[in-house]
């Protein structure tokens, strides 16, 4: 279990401006290309551009996280020689998407304590246990928790290795984040912090919606919000597919 | 090309949605059959989740059983009667299979039965198949001899409720259709097909209908069957993605008018054992994937609520 983001993100600023006259003023700044990412019916997957500039030197990181979704990992076992999903442990707040981009490998930057206080880097994702299987040996749910990562990894909504910044003369940055097609939509969040001496120094935040737009849109929120009136409508589209189907096959 | 599904929430070529339409197509028109048994799997395989890929096959069964049954009604080839009590229990069936799939949904075992169906059902009805045609194929006679099988069902006939399927020919209990028609409506909630592969080989074997009208009486009953599914997978899963059950159909009809004009140049029986060999190979494809050890004995799934 992990605290809060937003909570550790406020301390961090709420440090940072007291922090004396260094990091006062806007030492970081940094925006995206684009805030509103919208699935239409021909997307494959978007890149965002995340841009800044930083005053002096300095490290930055880039956190990407989705909606928060609750999550059932399962285990298979062999059972009269077929594996079966026997145990499963229920996460809740687990982000739908993580990504991170860093200007250097996150373990040159800082310490992996600093990592994981501030969530940053796949294995540091907050999640919380469900109420049901907290009971459960600290190491069983880590193993739980490491299998829901790798999973999400495997789907590619969780990055696997940071991807790049690069930073021009030490004061502008740019990094490609890349949106899969099969991202969720909701709000997701990008944090950008600046690392100095192993320490976070500043960090900004800046948000994204991601949202299904035109006729999928449509569909989706019919499909969900009059489930019966689209169950008949799909069964009438059918039959008049189907019907026209056969009179073409006649003709020909 | 690409098209992003909304209910499946994926994007997928546009072209393997109507190449994979058109291959199962063919498939069904050249032996009769539905093909759902064929493309459930084929849609999880490319990575339609599961219980999309069986509401979504539901809704384009509808549909292809429509343009079937329309040519075999021309040729009067439907027993409306018989039909009729089928679907009276594919009504009972697939409702309780809908109520079914839920409840394993939410326990996690979904995948794990629907695997399960198809190895039991596609290795009976595919080893079956495959023995008889291939013992007709040796002593090169016809398929009466294995019609005498039905005289063991003696006990059958002395079910109560005796209706007279003039079409069929047939002086049975209603109890028995009825029966089928429950078995094959659960299978079809679970596994997303439309029940023709054990529907029509009970029709023969359990019922004793005549083969001419096996086939329209089945596409009959199964377009209410399926009809049933779609709608209560829509109501209870919101799992039936039309763009997708759309493009699967353009491909499928096209498919089936070559499948159908191919399957003239080919005896019964030919066709018989071609089919129980691909059914035979889907079943051990999918027992092969239960009993090797999986790449990653964790897998994750949203929360489905009960």
């Amino acid at each position: 279990m992990k605290a809060n983001p937003t909570a550790l993100l406020l301390l961090i600023v709420a440090f940072v401006s007291c922090a004396g006259s260094t990091a006062r003023g806007q030492a970081l700044v940094a925006d995206l290309s684009n805030h509103h990412v919208a699935i239409t019916t021909g997307f494959t997957g978007t890149d965002v551009l995340l841009f800044g500039a930083v005053e002096g030197k300095g490290d930055i990181v880039v956190v990407i996280t989705g909606p928060p979704e609750t999550v059932v990992v399962r285990n298979k076992q062999r059972i009269a020689g077929i594996w079966i999903n026997a145990e499963s442990v229920k996460f809740e707040g687990v982000p739908n998407f993580y990504a991170v981009a860093s200007s250097r490998p996150l373990d040159e930057i800082t310490s992996p304590d600093i990592l994981e206080t501030q969530q940053i880097g796949p294995q540091n994702v907050a999640t919380t246990t469900g109420a049901d299987d907290r009971a459960r040996p600290a190491k069983e749910i880590e193993q739980f928790r490491a299998a829901l990562i790798r999973n999400k990894q495997r789907s590619g909504l969780y990055s696997v290795e940071p991807e790049h910044i690069g930073i021009v003369s030490d004061r502008l940055f740019r990094t490609q984040i890349r949106f899969p097609s099969n991202m969720a939509t909701g709000n997701y969040t990008a944090v950008v912090y600046l690392f100095r001496k192993g320490e976070a120094v500043q960090a900004v935040s800046t948000p994204i919606l991601v949202e299904k737009v035109g006729i999928g849109a449509e569909i989706y929120s019919f499909a969900h919000n009059q489930s019966a009136l689209y169950g008949i409508a799909a069964i009438v589209i059918a039959v008049f597919a189907g019907w026209l189907g056969g009179v073409i096959f006649r003709k020909v | 090309m690409h098209f992003y599904l909304p209910i499946a929430e994926m994007s997928v070529n546009i072209f393997l949605i109507l190449g994979m339409g058109g291959g199962i197509g063919f498939l069904s028109g050249l032996f009769g059959v539905g093909g759902g048994f064929l493309m459930t799997p084929l849609l999880i395989f490319i990575g339609v989740p599961a219980p999309v890929a069986v509401g979504t096959e539901a809704n384009q069964i509808v549909a292809s059983s429509v343009s079937g049954v329309i040519a075999h009604w021309r040729r009067g080839n439907v027993d409306f009667k018989m039909g009729g009590v089928l679907l009276a229990g594919g009504f009972i069936g697939s409702s309780a299979g809908v109520v079914l799939f839920k409840f394993l949904q939410g326990l996690g075992q979904i995948d794990l039965t629907i695997k399960l169906c198809y190895l039991i059902f596609l290795g009976i009805i595919g080893g079956l198949m495959f023995a008889e045609s291939a013992r007709t194929i040796i002593r090169s006679k016809s398929v009466s001899a294995t019609r005498g099988k039905l005289h063991q069902h003696n006990w059958l006939h002395g079910l109560p409720f005796k209706m007279r399927f003039r079409r069929s020919k047939l002086y049975i209990s209603a109890l028995l259709p009825l029966m089928v028609g429950a078995g094959v409506g659960v299978l079809s909630a679970l596994m997303g097909v439309g029940g023709g592969f054990i529907m029509v080989p009970a029709m023969i074997y359990l019922l004793g209908m005549p083969t001419s009208v096996v086939i329209g009486t089945s596409l009959f009953q199964i377009i209410f069957v399926t009809a049933n599914v779609t709608f209560l997978q829509a109501v209870t899963t919101q799992t039936v993605d039309v763009p997708l059950a759309l493009l699967l159909l353009v491909g499928a009809v096209i498919g089936a008018q070559f499948g159908s004009k191919y399957s003239v140049r080919l005896k019964g029986e030919q066709l018989r054992i071609l089919l129980s060999v691909m059914v035979l190979a889907v079943c051990a494809k999918i027992g092969y994937d239960l009993i090797v050890t999986p790449a990653d004995l964790y897998s994750i799934a949203p929360l489905v609520a009960h």
